[in-house]
């Protein structure tokens, strides 16, 4: 049952494309950037990651049910994350969460 | 090449409990999917632990990432993207009923280079850091240098191993995989109207290539920043 | 393995020479190496009612060892032992594959008019590496067994037992796959081969919460496999990411643990809701109230399980601020499951109500599953979970729902399948008697230890004060009549397979693709792929059947 074909060209550019962002990616850890190269690390590794999957795993010709099934397991990975951090950062934050301390000398000198 | 005189009302391939090969194709290929997504969900239970980890010991693992080889890294994430390539040329070249000795080429260039990454790991990177005792439970050595966040530089090459090793483990079944592909290649079982085995293999096998996409920034590039003034 | 000659006619005497699943092929390797869904199905009931029994041995030398307060049977590291030995094969070999592997396995691909799950191959092999998982455990239960709890906490489980961690958690990882691939069979199959005119909101309640659970099995079992690869790793090398000495945090192991095991109790459950709209409407003659709110709240339950898995963790030091967040979200999952019992409610009211057997557990599943769902708002709720976590309120909150719901649901899908199943029918008057007495024993059991809970008795101790024995001795009696209770239909259901009258296609009239096949069905389940046109429960219709296109 035939499928979608994707051009060898179309192959070629995302290779070539996902060989750049590796370099760039590598090049950019030399620079100091202090919290942004973990953010541009993500987004370039984000980049390539879409790139493989629209169109050497075929997604941007599949069906709505394979991205959703996409989707949910991104969504998923995210919860684990995101609750998990919700208590292993906060643990320090009683008695009061530490950004909001910098109101504490405020509500002090009101008082 | 393959039988396609000889398919009758079903082609090669097809099983009963199926209505047609579309059903039977959307089903392998969604199969193929789900299974891909609790492949996201294993790996991403250490990728959460990482997560904690790398934002309550952060100069902890920027040390230890420093003391890894960015060149080796960087190499062999251009061998995985292109295996996925080839992987991709091997499906394109059934889909586009090429003789079965071009599928089986791509598919033994893919299991090469995918051989070639495991060979870097392992006989490189792996083994010289078993001789810097850097390897937790093999004899690992704090060194003083690392000042006080020492005790924790184990937790990050407990991830390194633990992660890069797991996914060595998933590159050793995709080649595996490949084996029984080219195999079947070579049995002419691939033609225009039958390469979903290629296609939903070919789906792992980028899986796969997408967990180092991650793994590479993660593990070698967090104190990349500091490696023109000294590195490893 | 495939038929080739079927009776398709309804009711036709020809039992003995009529070909079917069960006598198409004959020799143990055409089981051993079957693909029929309906074969696999009875390999897992097997398998799973002999663990049921081996954890329920445990129970029972548990509730016998606290008859005295300071314990009558074993020793304290004995005791340690049992408990850890029930609840591990309990929920990972008993509870968590029952219903889908069993009635599951048997029942999708007849009520969406398909021939076999998508893949029968992963199938068979998915129950295989069960039977892999459950030796590697049973090996070490009698080897020297584990005492860290079903929860592998660490640091205990990671650096201080001296007792078979390693082997057990790699039982209980293996069998992890069994229910991943379980579970994707069933979201492709359910996806891609429904018969046609079968949408999504024709099928049976049944169908969806097999799909919910699916999703459970499919987002949260390798969780749970990662972490105990982990526990694994860090035991072997004596290092590892949750020691404390470099860095790690214990607590991390229990926010992995509980991402799986939280959504597994809806696992545990949701199978068992399926089975409750199915046994409702046919034994009260009547469709569902409310079948999409039925069949969202099931998917709701799926999702939002996946987002309270921190109030098992309120105690340990978890932060205040996630304390809050898990809170909130474990009363909002009580929501869904709530609807259910009020559709159901709904159902019966007017219906024309007939109480055999899997009615009775049914209807003791309603009141038995609301006690232990309300019992549990209480352990949500942050303050009064600090007197409650650790104490025999929470082993009887999860009872309540494990067994008086779960198990309930179970027992009434197996009498309410089992003609269906092997083409016999068993002695009706035996299983309400026991039925009775199952529920009797359960409430004996389980009813006082939230009183005991209450008074502040710790859970997963081997000695206790001495004014709680009579608690305990009124929960061990309760035990001892349970434990007859589930003998019972062991008995009269494995004589019927040889004695039973010969059932019919439909014995309880119900409605359904599964009932318009003879008993037991042929292998190929359908001769035709029926074109589905009504509703699922159509009760309304006095000639079921006769609108099939």
């Amino acid at each position: 049952m035939p499928g979608h074909v994707v051009s060898v060209r179309v192959y070629a550019g995302v290779f070539l494309a996902l060989l750049a962002l590796t370099g760039l990616t590598t090049w950019v850890s030399y620079f100091d950037l202090g919290p942004m190269n973990t953010v541009v690390a993500l987004a370039i590794a984000v980049t390539k990651m879409l790139l493989v999957i629209l169109f050497f795993m075929h997604v941007k010709y599949s069906s709505g049910l394979t991205r959703l099934v996409i989707l949910a397991g991104f969504f998923w990975f995210a919860i684990l994350v995101a609750l998990t951090l919700s208590d292993e950062l906060t643990r320090n934050w009683t008695p009061s969460p530490a950004p909001w301390s910098i109101l504490l000398p405020l509500i002090r000198g009101l008082l | 090449m393959a039988d396609t005189a000889i398919h009758n009302a079903h082609p090669s391939g097809f099983a009963h409990q199926f209505e047609d090969m579309e059903q039977q194709h959307e089903a392998g290929s969604l199969g193929m999917w789900v299974f891909l997504v609790t492949e996201i969900m294993f790996f991403g239970g250490l990728f959460a632990c990482y997560a904690v980890y790398r934002a309550l010991h952060l100069p902890a693992f920027e040390l230890g990432s420093r003391l890894l080889d960015v060149r080796f890294g960087a190499a062999n994430t251009a061998v995985l993207i292109a295996s996925s390539l080839t992987m991709a040329l091997a499906i394109h070249a059934a889909q586009t009923g090429k003789r079965k000795s071009v599928v089986m080429y791509y598919l033994v260039l893919t299991m090469i280079l995918g051989a070639a990454f495991l060979g870097i790991k392992f006989t490189f990177e792996w083994r010289h850091d078993f001789v810097e005792h850097l390897v937790p439970g093999f004899g690992f050595e704090v060194r003083p240098e690392w000042g006080a966040v020492g005790q924790q530089v184990p937790m990050f090459f407990c991830f390194y191993f633990f992660m890069t090793g797991l996914h060595a483990l998933h590159m050793i079944i995709g080649i595996g995989i490949l084996t029984v592909l080219t195999v079947m290649a070579s049995g002419g079982r691939f033609d225009e109207q039958y390469y979903a085995p290629l296609e939903v293999s070919g789906l792992y096998w980028h899986f796969v290539d997408i967990v180092w996409i991650f793994l590479f920034p993660l593990l070698y590039l967090i104190g990349g920043h500091y490696a023109m003034a000294g590195g490893h | 393995m495939s038929s080739t000659v079927t009776d398709i006619q309804h009711g036709a005497p020809a039992e003995s020479s009529r070909v079917h699943y069960l006598n198409a092929n004959y020799g143990i390797k055409s089981w051993l190496l079957t693909t029929d869904h309906k074969r696999i199905a009875l390999l897992y009931l097997g398998s799973i009612t002999l663990m049921f029994f081996v954890g329920g041995a445990f129970a029972v030398l548990m509730r016998l060892h606290l008859i005295e307060p300071q314990g009558a049977l074993v020793e304290p590291d004995t005791y340690n032992k049992l408990f850890t030995l029930h609840g591990v094969i309990m929920v990972f070999f008993f509870l968590v594959p029952s219903i889908p592997a069993t009635l599951g396995n048997f029942l999708v691909p007849m009520m969406i008019g398909a021939r076999d799950l998508a893949f029968p191959r992963l199938n068979l092999l998915s129950w295989y590496i069960y039977i892999v998982g459950a030796i590697f455990t049973l090996y070490a239960a009698i080897s020297g067994g584990l005492d860290t709890g079903w929860t592998f906490y660490t640091p205990y489980s990671s650096s201080f037992s001296h007792t078979q961690v390693v082997p057990v958690a790699l039982g209980v990882f293996i069998t992890g796959f069994s229910s991943i691939l379980t579970g994707l069979n069933f979201v492709v199959t359910i996806h891609k081969m429904r018969a046609p005119g079968l949408t999504w909101f024709r099928l049976p309640l049944f169908i969806w919460a097999m799909y919910a659970t699916s999703i459970i099995f499919i987002l949260g079992t390798p969780v749970i496999a990662i972490t105990l690869f982990l526990l694994g790793l860090e035991r072997l090398l004596h290092i590892g990411i949750f020691d404390p000495a470099i860095g790690g945090d214990p607590i991390l192991f229990q926010h992995l643990f509980w991402f799986y095991s939280h959504p597994a109790v809806y696992i545990m459950i949701l199978p068992g809701m399926g089975v409750m709209s199915e046994l409702i409407t046919c034994f009260s003659r009547k469709k569902i109230f409310g079948y999409s709110f039925v069949g969202f709240s099931s998917m709701a339950i799926a999702v939002i399980s996946f987002l309270v898995w921190g109030h098992h963790m309120f105690v340990t030091g978890q932060s205040i601020y996630a304390g809050l967040i898990f809170s909130v979200l474990s009363f909002l999952v009580a929501i869904p499951s709530a609807i259910k019992v009020f559709n159901w409610t709904a159902t019966l009211y007017k219906g024309s109500i007939s109480y055999q057997a899997p009615m009775l557990y049914a209807l003791g599943f309603i009141g038995l599953f609301t006690m232990g769902g309300l019992t549990g708002l209480f352990l949500a709720s942050l303050a009064t979970d600090v007197h409650l976590n650790g104490t025999y309120f929470i082993v009887a909150h999860f009872h309540y729902i494990m067994v008086g719901g779960a198990v309930m649901a179970y027992l009434g899908g197996i009498h309410f399948w089992w003609p269906k199943i092997t083409g016999r029918l068993y002695p009706d008057g035996w299983a309400r008697f026991a039925a009775l007495v199952i529920f009797v024993g359960f409430n004996l059991t389980f009813f006082p230890q939230f009183m005991l809970g209450y008074l502040g008795m710790p859970r997963r101790y081997a000695v206790y004060p001495a004014e709680f024995q009579v608690l305990n001795v009124m929960s061990s009696a309760g035990a001892s009549i349970l434990g007859i209770g589930y003998l019972i239909p062991l008995i009269y259901l494995v004589w019927s397979m040889r004695y039973g009258p010969v059932a019919g296609p439909n014995p309880w009239g119900a409605r359904g693709l599964e009932w318009e096949t003879p008993s037991p069905p042929p292998t190929e389940n359908f001769d035709e792929i029926p074109v589905i046109t009504e509703e699922a429960y159509d009760y309304a219709n006095p000639h079921p059947g006769v609108a099939r296109g």
